[in-house]
């Protein structure tokens, strides 16, 4: 028995717009004899699309309109229907996230690229999505070792690092290949990017709008900006500009990163430098950036492992590796999905330990404080080998505390991390009466502040796709 | 080097030995690896602080998935990471050519486990307690049971008698216990599964008759259970062949109208049923829903295939 998901993935960056198709293969790895186990066993990218410019009307807008256009075009050069897509990301990345209109194109395009394809945006996520494109947690479960990779894109350098195959830690850095536009001909400098600008005022370069970029005359501030890379994963702690560069983030622990891969536009030059010896072949300062790099304690200091995915790491990431799949042996009452952009309220084992109704009571009661009840999904931990006794507690202690969403006419959605849904779903759905919809699935682990979203069963009914993410979209 | 020289460092290496000095080239033992006491673990357990040697602490609760004995690993966490992936033992470094203690005695412990769950019965008192109506196959102890498979798929006219009483005739879904070749995975499972069986089928508006518990039984007793009762499905919890692994294995084995002669192939089934492996609770909820679906296509076993994962 086999399953294949059709997945897009449509990364909106801060210089270009591209999109993938990828078929995800789902398939029962448990013997006959046993409980099925369904998993992802293969990831195949299907289509790339050209890389586009992201198509913006000014400084701070997004032409939704173009857009929209360049992705009907490049389904239809697919031979993809929208209706055939099963998951995917639409994600929105860099400085195109902090444009006006971010969240509004990035919704409207996720309901024109598919019935489930998620709305993401956010530094972290765009971290791990752009690191798994990359091919790094595969690199990094292979070799059995802790690594980095920073994915250097126009305007941002997102961080992921993979423990053992595991995501560990994520930071962004505003630093990227457009942070300096040049005239293609001339080298008259266009745009200077804010932070930038304001470097380049502190420390006195001679760097303006008009004037001609040169190696010279960069070269001060590539310094600044491949140290405070330099810093970003630990080589070293001296770099003044490092806190003003950060996004939002940095990296919380650098002591056991051992290996180095990059993605993005700026890692495409970066591995192949030979192929890009112009250096306004872009119009920005991408090439030197990436030159930099080249000469920097990143690549004499650590293993620099060759990337799966540069220049379409994140958008590979987006198609590929968003989409999860529960575990198989879950509940759901009510064939109502997709459900979209479910809050995550987590309960921790200590709180479902000191009361569990109480706590998730508590916890809504906060969450509904405004606009009264929504759709929310509970995360629990659960237990590794729970009793039958301790089942009903969970149910009716859950619903209990779900008893206002429920009466809302809300569906109970409880996300498990150990192997329970299934009984737990049938005990809830025994308890609740048949009227009420439960969604009770396990294999996903949640944090507090995650979204996830949850798409058509697959599989014959075995399992459903999930995606978790963290929705930051920054004010 | 010359045999004076050698007779030179023994002699000095066992003074040393002897009058308990640090030599620095002979490793000490270290037993604190080998039997993972920690005068802590006692003191909770009896009440014996100053008294370390009252009890040692029971080597079969080491997590062998996290047990790790490889000295001077280059990278420990790694192989951990591995390990956490199966029950065998690896990781076990070596004393000599041999296992290390702590090893020998676990596998000797495990074994013993293993042995106890075929040779002791499921308690008389736990069947009562769980309201299971006892019968017996035509086996009459243990060494028959285990000598004479086909006795353990039979029953006597009583038996069968009594079978027809609790049962009733043509019952929609009959679950029923059979002591297998462990009695440890019947008591360690049979309590939690059951129920969620049970529950399972109740949204489905099926109630189940008493739960029959067969001593003695092998797989194919549910056959002669089907004949006589004339049942749809009958789901069979069963007791595995233990292993070193795990002596509280169970599995279920359910078929649509099981009869003498059914082929083997149309049998379903969901094995490792345990703490490690498929919980009792989940194996009981899903073996509720392929009982259904069972009714529902009229089949089991490969039959059903194309129809399940």
């Amino acid at each position: 028995m086999k399953e294949e998901l059709l997945s897009v993935g449509i990364d909106l960056g801060t210089s270009t717009t591209q999109l993938v198709f990828s078929r995800l293969f789902i398939e029962n790895m448990a013997s006959a004899y046993a409980v099925p186990r369904m998993v992802i066993t293969k990831k195949e990218i299907q289509y790339k699309s050209q890389i586009y410019f992201t198509p913006l009307i000014d400084l701070y807008t997004i032409d939704f309109e173009k857009v929209k256009k360049l992705v009907a075009l490049e389904y239809q050069a697919a031979g993809i229907q929208k209706e055939e897509i099963d998951t995917g990301a639409v994600i929105i990345t860099g400085e195109t996230a902090r444009k006006e209109n971010a969240k509004e194109v990035v919704n409207a395009l996720s309901g024109f690229a598919g019935d489930f394809v998620v709305a993401t945006a956010g530094p972290d996520l765009e971290s791990v999505i752009s690191g798994k494109g990359a091919g790094l947690d595969e690199y990094s479960k292979e070799h059995r070792l802790t690594a980095v990779n920073i994915d250097i894109g126009g305007g941002t350098s997102n961080l992921a690092v993979f423990t053992r195959g595991e995501t560990a830690d994520t930071g962004c850095l505003d630093i990227g290949g457009r942070l300096i536009k040049v005239e293609k001909d001339s080298g008259k400098i266009t745009y200077l990017a804010p932070k930038i600008f304001k470097i380049i005022q502190k420390e006195g370069f001679g760097l303006a709008e008009g004037e001609v970029l040169t190696k010279e005359n960069i070269s001060p501030l590539l310094k600044i900006l491949v140290e405070a890379l330099e810093q970003s994963v630990g080589l070293r702690q001296d770099c003044p500009y490092y806190d003003f560069l950060v996004t939002n983030h940095g990296l919380k622990s650098t002591q056991e990163i051992s290996a180095v891969s990059f993605s993005g536009g700026v890692a495409e030059i970066l591995y192949h430098p030979k192929e890009y010896r112009e250096p306004f072949l872009f119009g920005d300062m991408g090439v030197w950036l990436a030159e930099a790099i080249r000469e920097s304690r990143l690549f004499s200091q650590l293993t620099v492992v060759e990337s799966a995915e540069t220049i379409r790491a994140t958008v590979v990431g987006a198609g590929s590796h968003t989409t999860e799949i529960s575990g198989s042996t879950i509940t759901y009452t009510k064939e109502s999905f997709p459900m979209k952009n479910l809050p995550v309220v987590k309960l921790s084992s200590q709180e479902v330990r000191d009361g569990l109704s109480e706590a998730l009571k508590r916890k809504l009661e906060w969450f509904f404080a405004q606009e009264g009840p929504e759709r929310i999904a509970v995360a629990l931990d659960g237990e590794v080998n729970p009793s039958f006794l301790r089942i009903q507690e969970y149910a009716r202690e859950l619903l209990e505390g779900l008893k206002e969403v429920l009466s809302a006419g809300y569906p109970a959605v409880v996300v498990l991390k150990e192997d329970m849904a299934k009984v737990l779903g049938q005990t809830m759905y025994r308890m609740a009466g048949a009227e009420k919809s439960i969604v009770c699935l396990d294999g996903i682990f949640l944090s507090q502040g995650d979204y996830i979203d949850i798409g058509r069963p697959a599989a014959a009914g075995s399992v459903l796709p999930v995606v978790v993410k963290t929705l930051v979209f920054q004010s | 080097m010359r045999d004076e020289e050698i007779r030179e460092m023994v002699e000095s290496i066992l003074g040393d030995m002897l009058s308990g000095k640090d030599t620095g080239n002979i490793p000490e033992p270290k037993r604190t690896e080998v039997i993972q006491t920690g005068a802590d673990g006692l003191k909770e357990r009896d009440g014996h602080p100053e008294d370390p040697s009252a009890c040692l602490e029971d080597i079969t609760k080491v997590d062998l998935r996290r047990q790790f004995l490889v000295e001077g690993a280059r990278d420990k966490e790694g192989y951990l990471a591995m390990k956490a992936k199966t029950p065998a033992r690896l990781g076990i470094g070596k004393a000599g050519a041999r296992y290390r203690t702590a090893t020998m005695l676990r596998v000797r412990a495990d074994h013993a486990a293993a042995m106890d769950a075929v040779f002791s019965d499921v308690e008389e008192a736990f069947v009562k307690e769980c309201g299971f109506i006892p019968v017996q196959t035509l086996c009459k102890d243990k060494d028959e049971y285990l000598t004479r498979p086909d006795l353990g798929r039979r029953f006597p006219g009583e038996a069968l008698e009594t079978i027809r009483k609790t049962c009733g005739s043509h019952p929609k879904v009959l679950v029923i216990v059979g002591d297998g070749l462990s009695s440890s995975a019947i008591t360690a499972n049979v309590k939690d599964m059951i129920p969620a069986i049970e529950q399972g089928l109740a949204l489905h508006n099926i109630t189940l008759p008493p739960v029959l518990f067969i001593k003695y039984a092998r797989v194919g007793a549910m056959d002669a259970v089907g004949e006589v009762t004339d049942a749809d499905v009958i789901c069979m919890l069963v007791g595995e062949r233990p292993g070193l692994v795990t002596a509280e294995s169970m599995s279920a084995y359910i078929a649509y109208k099981p009869r003498h002669g059914l082929a083997e192939a149309k049998r379903t089934v969901i094995s490792n049923i345990h703490k490690g492996g498929t919980t009792a609770v989940e194996a009981g909820a899903h073996a509720s829903e392929l009982m259904i679906k069972m009714l529902e296509k009229k089949a089991s076993g490969i039959d059903l295939k194309g129809d399940l994962l």
